[in-house]
């Protein structure tokens, strides 16, 4: 398609000068970001931020104000059944077919994939495979209304991605999780992108999840991108530096250094004072000193405004 | 289960109390009269089946679902449409297996199985199109239970419990308005002697009217329910389900 030539074909989001108004309020304001194939992208910010707009607009379930939209190639006010065939949906708010079992919902869904298949991408993914890579094979022949919710959310996940897509949408997947399912499935969400090369957009509130999962993170606050990079350079760019810490003496010192500085630092301490500089630590600006510090930056312009 | 038994069981009860009754002025047993009437209701009340499932799936997210999977929403409605003429017709199946021997002068051998037919077929549709059509314009399940009320006052005033000659004109005219009236009269139609037909409006079973006003609501409903039903799943989004959601919450709490 033409877009792919424009954007080339790694590009599988594609989102520029994007605008969202509702009546006289606008809610997103010229939103430009893309995502390449087989990246992980989150999307964080406050509540009201216009993620969940930019979501919905990019899964075409909502029609936007102004700018230009490429999904796969395609934009998605105008997309088809065969362009929703490579989008996955995992939504929060689904309680649907309790009555259910696990393992007959999976078949069941898989089956509208099937004429989708294609060379390279066979559809829809087998059932009892995909029980297993989301953990609920022990709950398979289970009623889905019975399921905790960790396992209810990861039902939910595999039923986004029982069409093997090539983007998927996650949104706040890990709410309510506890870690050692937390743990689970952040490993599911790395072997989606290394394995089948899924593009994943993904919006939480876990800073720490978006550091270990996303290769980059958009930052969103107001309806205005505020920052695009990955965890380091965000975190670096705007908290700045790092902190060395350590005890001499039976004294703790700490010590703020610019990033490129700090090796040199502590080399420079070793060398004057050797073994005795004990408890040494250094910490480097974390993303949630970042986003703090960003969200607190766009209040105090939009205050002063 | 258990709760899907329990109207055609009521019913049943209730054609049961009336089965030595007789119709004011004729040697009718009025059981014999209500319970074919009954059978059209019920065919009706698919209005209500559709109407409840669709607003219940809008608020527990299967809509969403289905609209997030490639031709989701054709399956979810053909599937909603042949799981809920199933319903009516086991209701239908119930009725008539429990009712026809309580009242003695009534025959399953005298049914007129082509005439049941189309009435069957007309009323489906007509009466799931229009749910259809109800269905996408009414947004919480509760206000799928406030229908209920004008839909039972219709059926009071369609001559399913008693023949709606006996109700003042204006009233009449009203009643055959609305699609109830007309599947009661053509089941009674299918199920009883030509001779019952003596205490209808003219004295006659009316088929060629019964054709033309089931098939004008199943018209009116084939061409608008799509429109609808398509405006009501483009605007579904999690948003909205999440919305829903916390609305019911705050209403239970």
């Amino acid at each position: 398609m033409n877009s792919e030539l424009v954007t080339g074909g790694d590009v599988v989001l594609d989102v520029d000068g994007l605008r969202m108004r509702y009546g006289t309020r606008d809610v997103l304001h010229d939103v430009t970001f893309q995502a390449r194939r087989g990246e992980v992208l989150a999307l964080l910010g406050p509540n009201g931020a216009g993620k969940t707009t930019t979501i919905e607009i990019l899964e075409g379930f909502r029609s936007r104000s102004a700018g230009r939209v490429s999904v796969l190639g395609t934009d998605p006010a105008r997309s088809d059944e065969r362009w929703r065939a490579r989008v996955g949906i995992v939504l929060q708010s689904w309680r649907d077919h309790g009555k259910w079992r696990v393992r007959e919902l999976l078949a069941h869904f898989g089956g509208y994939f099937t004429r989708y298949s294609t060379a390279t991408i066979r559809r829809p993914m087998d059932p009892d495979q995909l029980v297993a890579a989301v953990g609920l094979t022990g709950q398979a022949d289970q009623q889905i209304r019975t399921l905790s919710g960790g396992q209810r959310r990861r039902l939910d996940v595999a039923v986004g991605i029982v069409g093997r897509p090539e983007l998927l949408f996650l949104d706040e997947p890990t709410v309510g999780f506890d870690p050692a399912a937390r743990y689970e499935f952040h490993d599911l969400v790395r072997r989606l992108a290394t394995d089948y090369q899924t593009t994943i957009l993904l919006t939480t509130h876990d800073l720490e999840e978006a550091d270990r999962l996303a290769h980059r993170i958009v930052i969103l606050n107001g309806g205005r991108i505020v920052a695009d990079g990955t965890a380091g350079e965000l975190a670096h760019r705007i908290a700045g530096r790092d902190e060395v810490r350590w005890t001499f003496d039976g004294q703790r010192f700490t010590q703020s250094t610019e990033q490129s500085q700090s090796t040199g630092f502590v080399f420079e301490l070793f060398r004057k004072h050797g073994h005795a500089i004990t408890d040494l630590e250094v910490r480097r600006p974390s993303l949630e000193d970042a986003y703090l510090a960003l969200v607190r930056q766009t209040e105090l312009t939009r205050a002063t405004q | 289960m258990i709760a899907n038994l329990f109207w055609p069981t009521t019913t049943l009860v209730a054609i049961f109390f009336l089965r030595h009754r007789q119709i004011d002025g004729t040697q009718l047993p009025l059981g014999a009269l209500v319970l074919p009437g009954v059978l059209g209701m019920f065919v009706a009340l698919g209005i209500l089946l559709i109407v409840q499932q669709l607003t219940a799936d809008r608020e527990d997210g299967t809509l969403l679902r289905a609209k997030a999977i490639p031709d989701g929403i054709r399956g979810y409605l053909i599937g909603k449409l042949v799981t809920v003429s199933a319903t009516v017709l086991a209701y239908l199946a119930i009725l008539l297996a429990g009712g026809a021997p309580i009242i003695s002068s009534f025959h399953l051998g005298d049914i007129s199985w082509p005439t049941l037919t189309w009435v069957l077929l007309l009323g489906l549709v007509a009466t799931q199109s229009v749910g259809a059509m109800l269905g996408s314009l009414i947004t919480s399940s509760r206000g799928a239970g406030i229908l209920s009320v004008p839909i039972l006052a219709l059926i009071a005033i369609s001559g399913i419990f008693y023949p709606i000659t006996a109700l003042p004109t204006w009233l009449q005219w009203l009643g055959q308005t609305f699609p109830i009236y007309w599947l009661g009269l053509g089941m009674r139609s299918a199920l009883l002697p030509d001779a019952v037909s003596a205490v209808e409006i003219d004295g006659s079973w009316r088929h060629l009217e019964t054709v033309a006003m089931l098939g004008a609501w199943a018209t009116i409903g084939l061409i608008v329910a799509p429109l609808l039903l398509r405006r009501m799943s483009r605007r579904e989004s999690g948003s909205r389900v999440a919305e829903r959601r916390d609305r019911t919450l705050q209403r239970v709490g």
